[in-house]
């Protein structure tokens, strides 16, 4: 029988008992008196709390004990006891038993319904699934199940439906949804070229994608098999919990025998009230608050970040994210864009850009890409060039239109000692840790270009928010000392240490630990060393390739201010567990020693009913708390 | 007085029981799991009753393996059974098998409980 039948049926059979209660002072009485409570009370211990004993029988044998012993002996004691009294014609308290079971099923059942919306969050996810795909089969597009879906298969998505596997865009461009998978709420553009993710949302347009990922190793597959191994992970403050656990119903047995023989032996009390006394201690010590404190807090908090794109890796990372006093940032690609970028242009930007454009069109250098990609988002169309020539460190020069043009090192000017007008400008950018390339058409230098690999969008107001929770910012490069100051300026970071080798990062990631502990964040690929060496290594990722086992926090968008938004949540929760573990300890040491019926003298006591409500609410309680987490706020980016 | 003096006899004698029957340590031996030749794999059954019985299961490194679980107990703290190293949390339903696949790649020792924590086992891997 369900837990909600029990108590359904417990419910009914106590209701006359509870009326009775009620009207009593009124002089009403239940018809039938004693021999009616028996009878409503049997009912509910052969149908209810029959499960309660079997399963405390069970566990005593194999030298156990939980939570369902402390209600079989409680329950079983109020009413085997009762019926002594019954047909001894003295007072009798049936009715304790039936409402702590009632009590106790109706916590057990609320319980259950709020763990399953604390864990719903991986089947979510697990939803999100497209069911079929559009795959090309012998030439021609049908519909498959997606776990007929291969790697290689050309798959067609139309505008509104779920992309089916991660994959690249061969044919079309459209905007997708990606929120679901990566928190990001702005679609994102994808044209040919671009990765596509599995179960993400395809925006208007249509597209063809070849199939690289499926299966398990879809990006939602890898991130739900993370989150639920870090749902049922352990927090290392658990180990101290479960050693309290592990003592605590038995001693709660002892001092229920305890607060009886000192009650009736001793104090004199009646065998009923010593006996009340101890029967309140063994239903009010529930230990199942404290053992479900730390798993429900972890559960709504990995869960939720999940949401966000960030991925905890366990319980032991959560808590070590608390600790944290240092943020170490890679530079390239971490707290800049890793790609360089054109700046700034000096001059007639028109021409410039178009005689360096021509220039650098057929270059696979960054620097020339950098160029490109501002030529073409200017909107600049490229002029015919003859006689290219490569010239070995200094730049490119050719003919256009008839006239000498270059782009390069100044020198390049046919006229070495022609005015420099721009000489001034040159170095100014040039402190500013930029590279310059000069370019020049018809004997003259007619301008600059200014590139650099600039800071992302966010990672400025990502590091004012974590120098305002109190934590020291730090960036490692290999860059050299004057590059990584001019990027430190631009997005305030504390402390530079530059010149570092990529196989020394590890290294000075161990000796900046060695003053405080330390997060770092880099890319899960090459700054996988580093990552593991840190007390929290957060891997930030870009599209599919997400290196989730590098990390013990992996963020899934390329945001800096998810960092911030890591440590916050891992800090929420960790406070949640703790705030969860100190409720669930403070209800047990004050309930104990008050149904023990320690401040009697005040006119303090705790008859077993109320001691079962508050069993039951003490559960609800720490749920509750947990699934607060959910609403607690951010800081919004 | 002497009904007292015999209660409270009785009282300390149920202490002296409870301390010697739940706290007193007992370590019992692992069971090893059952080698399927035919195709390659190990099983063990685990009764769900009051804890785990054997509540210690000894595998081979390396073989797929699957621990039966036979819930018995319809007690709401045995409804789970969690193993937090290999990401696992499962409602095993009463009365019937259910099955849970062990990666034994690598071998160690590993702990699994209940949903609450209360009841422990434990899976060994060996190599």
């Amino acid at each position: 029988m369900s837990i909600q039948k029990r108590f359904v049926v417990s419910l009914i059979f106590s209701l006359p008992m509870l009326i009775n209660m009620v009207l009593m002072p009124f002089g009403v009485q239940l018809p039938g008196g004693t021999w009616m409570m028996f009878m409503l009370t049997t009912v509910i211990m052969v149908v209810s709390a029959l499960p309660f004993l079997r399963s405390a029988w069970a566990a005593f044998l194999n030298h156990q004990a939980n939570m369902d012993t402390l209600v079989a002996i409680g329950t079983a004691t109020a009413y085997f006891y009762s019926i002594y009294a019954m047909l001894n014609g003295q007072s009798v308290f049936f009715e304790s038993a039936a409402f702590v079971i009632t009590f106790i099923l109706l916590g057990q059942v609320l319980e259950a319904r709020m763990k399953k919306s604390a864990s719903n969050s991986v089947q979510k996810l697990l939803n999100l699934q497209a069911k079929e795909a559009e795959v090309m089969r012998d030439g021609e597009f049908i519909r498959v199940p997606l776990n007929q879906v291969v790697v290689g298969d050309i798959v067609h998505v139309k505008p509104g439906q779920k992309i089916a596997v991660d994959g690249v865009i061969t044919e079309g461009h459209s905007t997708v949804d990606e929120s679901m998978v990566t928190g990001e709420s702005m679609p994102t553009t994808k044209s040919v070229g671009d990765e596509v993710i599995g179960s993400t949302i395809n925006g208007t347009g249509t597209f063809l994608f070849e199939a690289r990922k499926v299966g398990d190793e879809t990006l939602l597959a890898q991130i739900v098999e993370m989150v639920k191994k870090a749902q049922v992970s352990h927090a290392p403050i658990q180990k101290t919990v479960d050693k309290i656990a592990g003592i605590f119903v038995p001693t709660v047995l002892i001092i229920a025998i305890l607060s009886f023989v000192i009650w009736y032996v001793f104090l004199g009390a009646s065998v009923v009230n010593a006996m009340l006394f101890a029967v309140s201690v063994v239903i009010i010590a529930c230990p199942c608050a404290l053992g479900i404190a730390t798993p429900t807090a972890l559960m709504v908090g990995t869960g939720r970040s999940a949401k966000l794109g960030i991925l905890i890796k366990n319980g032991e990372v959560l808590e070590a994210a608390n600790t944290i006093k240092m943020v170490v940032f890679d530079k390239t690609g971490t707290i800049t864009e890793g790609k360089p970028v054109v700046t700034d242009i000096i001059g007639d930007e028109q021409q410039v850009l178009t005689i360096a454009a021509s220039l650098e069109a057929d270059s696979e250098h960054p620097l020339a890409s950098a160029i490109l990609a501002k030529a073409k988002a200017a909107q600049i169309s490229v002029s015919l060039i003859e006689n290219f020539e490569a010239i070995e460190g200094l730049g490119i020069q050719a003919r256009i239109a008839g006239k000498p043009a270059f782009v390069g090192r100044e020198k390049l000017a046919s006229d070495g000692d022609a005015a420099d007008e721009f000489a001034e400008q040159r170095q100014e950018l040039q402190q500013a840790a930029k590279t310059v390339v000069t370019v020049g058409y018809a004997g003259q230098i007619i301008g600059l270009i200014a590139i650099q690999d600039v800071p992302k969008p966010s990672s400025k107001r990502a590091i004012a928010a974590l120098k305002q929770r109190g934590l020291r910012t730090v960036m490692l490069t290999g860059d050299n000392a004057r590059v990584a100051q001019a990027i430190a300026d631009q997005v305030g970071i504390d402390e530079v240490v530059a010149d570092v080798l990529p196989s020394d990062k590890a290294d000075r990631v161990e000796q900046l630990k060695e003053s405080a502990p330390v997060a770092f964040v880099g890319d899960g690929i090459n700054d996988a060393p580093a990552l593991t060496t840190a007390d929290v290594g957060i891997a930030m990722g870009s599209g599919t390739d997400i290196a989730i086992e590098s990390g013990g926090i992996v963020l899934v968008k390329n945001d800096l201010f998810d960092v911030v938004r890591a440590l916050e949540l891992s800090q929420q929760t960790f406070r949640r567990i703790k705030l969860n573990l100190f409720w669930a300890f403070i209800y047990n040491t004050l309930g104990i020693p008050i149904a023990a019926g320690l401040f009697a003298g005040l006119g303090l006591i705790l008859s077993p009913e109320l001691a079962g409500l508050g069993m039951a609410l003490s559960s609800i309680s720490v749920v509750a708390s947990s699934l607060l987490l959910n609403r607690a706020k951010l800081t919004t980016a | 007085m002497l009904i007292k003096m015999l209660v409270l006899a009785i009282a300390i004698g149920m202490i002296a029981f409870i301390v010697w029957w739940f706290f007193k340590n007992r370590t019992s031996e692992g069971v090893a799991a059952e080698m399927n030749a035919s195709d390659q794999t190990q099983n063990v059954e685990v009764v769900v009753n009051g804890g785990y019985t054997p509540n210690q299961v000894v595998l081979k490194k390396g073989v797929p393996a699957q621990i039966i679980f036979h819930r018995k107990d319809p007690s709401g703290c045995l409804e789970q059974v969690v193993f937090p190293d290999f990401g696992i949390n499962a409602a095993l339903p009463v009365n019937e098998d259910y099955t849970v696949e062990i990666d034994t790649r690598k071998a160690g020792e590993f702990d699994y409980a209940c949903g609450m924590n209360m009841f422990h086992g434990k899976v060994v891997v060996e190599p």
